[in-house]
């Protein structure tokens, strides 16, 4: 059967049929929809939502009860992203698994609260100090709100880790017809456990991800945000640092092949390829589905994983293009990354950055 | 939980010894903690010390309790999501006098809380470990890096500000106490959010810049009106008890989607997408997903895109609601028919209009401002309606009139849809009917 529902719900969703069972946030347009759901649902789940005082708080409790035990999730807006950086760097040292959704409005700063945009895509890269790679997945319909929130939950646990859905105000607040079939629980990794009393933490080999202990579950567990040894004391010695600087790394570039998602359409003798992601990977399909009913080759690309970059199958659909259109609601934050593997072929922007979607004929523009 | 057995410990130091300067009030502190638990018995493994920034922040590192070394200023708000996600667990915070100031909303928000953890904060009037600058307790006149000429802000009262906000249990003294080890005990034990604010000395800056000592801490607590002693001992719900009594009290399951079944039949062979140029308040994004909702009912797919302004009572509202007997993919599309329901929605409505086709179609209500367009046009007379429309009829009955006009689905699927409103659904019957009468009137004989 089918029903009527929006990305925000499709996510809460996703969240509860993935084992959620805390949740921490602030009321922010538009990613207030998901707090409120949480507020209502997540207690009749079994789990505990709270309205923090501020985005910090939010998710930093969300750190403290993915320590206890709870599988934790947390959603906000770019001003609101702003103030979980400093925990999202913790998150990455302490290796917590935690979903972040990013529900993009317009910036920069307040901006336009009702507004779509997709400027935070290089924002939830490089959103805190270090440089330290994280994981971000990109749903482009209702349906994979739903699906990518699950996964988001099982790469959390998969390499303890932030997550991030990121998303935005069209997604998430657009309405559309759904398949209730469709919406069948996936499986979603538990939280493993390392439950041997003398076992020991390692960075050895360096792309290992450990199994977690909870707090309260037969062993003291150290936790720090401090660079630290592999008993979480701290240290200044520099082959300890590297070890545990090197395996945050390697746990996830060496492991991509298990994070990076993309639906290819590619066809026979098309020289453009178009690339997107989000809400607007729906304007390029309509795009898409006019050239070609002209009767002119094209291949396009919707990326479902942002980082890491998915370059496997990018590099795979490039091969015999000679252009490629990048198309997003930003100045073009997204097409840096395609020409970094473009290999010198001529790579487009699509944008747009005045509040209003990208229509279909704009992209189907740029196919010429 | 596979093990019940509680192994209290003689003492719940490790090995390590403390890093602190000599002099420093912070090692008493922690063999004052020691002792608290201790004397509390607590299984080891059922303690969590959570460690602020700062020389506090290393304090963790000495006990072979669980531990969680965070941010700074922020370990009260580690130490609330520990103890909400297991309440089981006794949760300690120490922090310094500075995560009292860059974490000041936290302690004020876990106090009104009422958090059911205990906060230790190591309060020697400075940061030491930066370089002896002042923090939100250094007394005024005081000497410090930052503050040459004697500090001219007035010190924080942290135990009167955590009992104003309705911690459970305040208390203030000083790393020389003998009974502090018994007090900290006490707030573990004490239900809800419990603080100890301790006085010590900074033998590294604040000694030794303002020629302090014991004796003048005591006098300065003295002067300042900041004595030895309670701000607050009281019964009060704890926060994550409270919670999963709310929780428990709650008989209702976790929502899920409810399915539209097909009812009814369309007669729309191809995608019509509508928009509602209206007020905010006049119940424009409803009126359009009840619509949606009929459609779905009537075997079409149904997508809609609203648009609105920060506001929440004025302003536009505007519904792009997109019908198609095909699944939808993309909701941005070239408007069938745009409705001006309302005087805020003239802007949109203009824009909308200018984009329509040759057999698009333009619906507005007489008595509302004219836009340019160059579409066939209806305009509705509430005159015709048969009934008294209000503003927030108005949005409802537009569709109506539209779903009249283009034969979208039957109307009665529209009557179907709003028949589940909470209330109101006898009215909104009304206005769906004077919608399609004023619709009929309007389109003459060509209906």
């Amino acid at each position: 059967m089918r029903s009527y529902l929006d990305g925000s719900t499709a996510i809460v969703l996703g969240a509860l049929d993935a084992g959620c069972d805390f949740f921490a946030g602030y009321p922010i347009t538009p990613a207030s929809g998901i707090l409120m759901s949480m507020m209502r649902d997540l207690p009749r789940a079994g789990g505990v939502a709270i309205q923090g005082e501020d985005e910090i708080a939010s998710i930093g409790m969300c750190l403290g009860a993915a320590l206890a035990g709870a599988r934790a999730m947390t959603a906000t807006s770019g001003p609101g992203l702003s103030l979980y950086s400093e925990n999202l760097g913790l998150a990455i040292m302490g290796e917590v698994p935690l979903v972040v959704v990013d529900v993009q409005r317009l910036g920069p700063a307040t901006g336009g609260a009702t507004t779509v945009a997709q400027g935070d895509v290089q924002f939830v890269r490089w959103g805190t100090s270090g440089g330290y790679p994280i994981i971000a997945l990109a749903p482009s319909t209702i349906g994979e709100c739903y699906t990518l929130t699950m996964k988001a939950f099982d790469l959390a646990e998969r390499f303890r880790v932030p997550v991030f859905v990121l998303t935005d105000k069209d997604l998430n607040l657009t309405l559309g017809t759904v398949e209730l079939d469709d919406f069948t629980p996936a499986e979603v990794r538990r939280r493993e456990i390392d439950a041997a009393p003398d076992s020991m933490y390692r960075f050895d080999p360096s792309d290992q991800t450990n199994p977690m202990v909870r707090y309260g579950s037969g062993r003291p567990v150290r936790f720090t945000g401090s660079t630290h040894d592999e008993h979480a004391f701290i240290t200044k010695d520099s082959e300890r640092v590297e070890a545990l600087n090197r395996h945050l790394i390697d746990k996830i570039e060496q492991h991509r092949d298990e994070i990076e998602s993309t639906v290819t359409d590619l066809e026979e003798g098309a020289r453009t390829l178009v690339v997107s992601y989000g809400s607007t990977a729906a304007s390029m399909r309509a795009a898409v589905r006019a050239t070609r009913a002209e009767g002119r080759a094209v291949s396009m690309i919707t990326l479902l994983s942002l980082w890491p970059v998915p370059e496997t199958a990018l590099v795979q659909a490039m091969d015999g293009v000679d252009r490629i259109v990048v198309a997003e609601l930003n100045p073009g934050l997204y097409a840096r990354e395609i020409e970094r593997i473009a290999g010198g072929r001529t790579v487009v922007p699509v944008t747009r950055i005045d509040g209003e979607m990208l229509a279909p004929e704009q992209i189907a523009g740029a196919l010429a | 939980m596979t093990s019940v057995t509680v192994t209290p410990l003689g003492s719940f130091r490790n090995e390590r010894s403390y890093p602190f300067c000599p002099g420093c009030g912070h090692g008493p502190i922690l063999d004052a903690l020691d002792r608290a638990l201790t004397i509390r018995k607590i299984d080891p493994d059922k303690v969590v010390i959570v460690s602020d920034i700062g020389c506090s922040g290393l304090s963790d590192q000495y006990f072979a309790t669980s531990a969680f070394h965070g941010l700074h200023g922020r370990s009260i708000t580690y130490a609330s999501g520990i103890k909400l996600a297991d309440p089981g667990l006794e949760v300690v915070v120490i922090m310094g006098d500075g995560g009292t100031g860059i974490g000041g909303a936290h302690l004020i928000n876990a106090a009104r809380r009422n958090v059911g953890i205990t906060v230790i904060v190591m309060n020697n009037l400075n940061f030491g470990m930066t370089g002896g600058q002042h923090s939100t307790t250094t007394p005024q006149g005081a000497i410090t890096s930052t503050t040459p000429g004697g500090n001219l802000e007035r010190p924080l009262d942290i135990c009167g500000t955590a009992a104003v906000n309705g911690a459970a249990y305040a208390y203030r003294g000083t790393s020389f106490d003998d009974d502090l080890g018994d007090r900290i005990a006490e707030a573990m034990g004490h239900p809800g959010f419990a603080i100890l604010d301790i006085w010590e000395l900074c033998s590294a800056y604040y000694v030794r810049t303002n020629r302090f000592s014991r004796k003048g801490m005591e006098e300065t607590m003295e002067e300042l009106g900041l004595p030895r002693g309670f701000a607050a001992r009281r019964d009060t719900p704890e926060y994550s008890a409270a919670y999963r009594a709310a929780a428990a009290a709650d008989a209702g399951s976790p929502r899920r989607p409810a399915g539209i079944p097909v009812a009814h039949r369309s007669n729309l062979t191809r995608r019509t997408a509508v928009v509602l140029a209206g007020a905010a308040g006049g119940r424009v994004l409803s009126a359009a997903r009840s619509a949606a909702q009929a459609g779905i009912a009537s075997g079409l797919w149904a997508a809609q895109r609203d648009d609105y302004p920060v506001t929440v009572k004025t302003g536009h509202s505007v519904a792009t609601l997109v019908l198609d007997p095909e699944p939808i993919d993309d909701v941005t599309t070239i408007p069938d028919v745009v409705v001006l329901v309302a005087p805020e929605g003239r802007a949109r409505a203009a824009r909308e209009a200018a984009r329509l086709g040759a057999d698009g179609l333009f619906v507005t209500v007489a008595g509302l401002p004219s836009v340019e367009h160059h579409a066939a046009m209806v305009t509705l007379d509430p005159a015709d309606a048969g009934m008294l429309l209000a503003k927030g009829d108005m949005a409802l009955a537009c569709v109506a009139a539209v779903v009249t006009l283009r034969d979208l689905f039957p109307l009665r699927a529209l009557h179907e849809a709003v028949a589940a409103a909470p209330k109101g659904a006898e009215r909104m019957h009304e206005v769906i009917e004077a919608g399609a009468a004023m619709a009929a009137i309007a389109a003459g004989g060509s209906l």
